[in-house]
């Protein structure tokens, strides 16, 4: 008899959903939030990673994708992408990235630069955006950060969905900033309690 | 038609030759083995690496599969 799935197991259906509003209106992007606080909370206050072994719509979705309609050729990840100078390096650059990010929302927020409707894909090509841009009461920081936002989410899918075609369906999962940064939590609390 | 006794068979247990092995400083702890683990005999111990259960795993290699880094093999026990 087959086991009837647990609520979690249909988290891809968010994942997916959020790709697509941020098409309709990019304020949906601040939502994005949700997959960096509560991984990190989880790993703070809990010292797991249920996170990215449960809840993690991005991970649910690659392995729909990957998996069942078979996208995945499912060959072994490239070794250096596992070592730790990838992943830690690929950390700092990620955190790097958000901090310019959080940077540019500031200068919008304080007036010194103006609002830029572009979606920057893989933090190369700027990609214009202004239709999403529908709610022009808010204030332009806060879109600033929605579409700085909603840029890193949309770099990491498809750096995901890349590396998921090539090697295995959760491939991203290996290299994923968000995963190097709670297991590197929950190594350090592991060893405090030891 | 007549079925024949299995005889012989009483009282065996069954002894995997085969079990997987985890490297733990190279595991990513993402998760991807314990939901395809049929015995569950694998799992993730805090949030650091996953760890197998060598009492219950049977060495089917699905892990091994699943892993997306790639450092589960499977191996012959001792």
């Amino acid at each position: 008899m087959k086991k009837k799935a647990d609520w979690y197991e249909y988290l891809w259906i968010f994942s997916a959903l959020y790709i697509v509003l941020g098409f309709v209106n990019i304020l949906f992007a601040w939502l994005g939030m949700l997959c960096f606080v509560i991984p990190l909370l989880i790993a703070l206050f809990k010292g797991e990673k249920s996170y990215c072994n449960q809840y993690c719509g991005r991970g649910q979705l690659f392995e729909l994708l990957g998996n069942r309609l078979g996208f995945s050729r499912k060959k072994d990840i490239l070794p250096f992408i596992r070592s730790s100078w990838f992943r830690y390096g690929f950390l700092i650059f990620f955190l790097a990235m958000f901090g310019n990010m959080v940077y540019s929302t500031y200068l919008v927020f304080t007036g010194t630069s103006e609002l830029k409707q572009v979606v920057t894909l893989l933090w190369t090509w700027k990609l214009p955006w202004h239709w999403a841009h529908t709610v022009t009461a808010v204030s332009p920081g806060v879109a600033q950060f929605a579409f700085g936002f909603y840029s890193l989410m949309l770099t990491s899918t498809l750096l995901g969905l890349i590396t998921m075609v090539l090697f295995k369906p959760r491939s991203w999962c290996v290299y994923c900033p968000m995963g190097t940064m709670t297991q590197t939590i929950c190594k350090a609390k592991s060893c405090r309690i030891q | 038609m007549e079925h024949k006794k299995i005889t012989g068979m009483e009282g065996m247990k069954f002894k995997p030759r085969k079990k997987a092995v985890v490297h733990r400083a190279q595991c990513v702890a993402c998760g991807s083995c314990t939901k395809v683990c049929p015995l569950r005999a694998i799992k993730i111990i805090r949030g650091a690496y996953a760890a197998v259960c060598e009492k219950t795993c049977v060495g089917c290699g699905k892990c091994r599969v699943a892993c997306s880094a790639s450092v589960i093999r499977v191996e012959a026990r001792a």
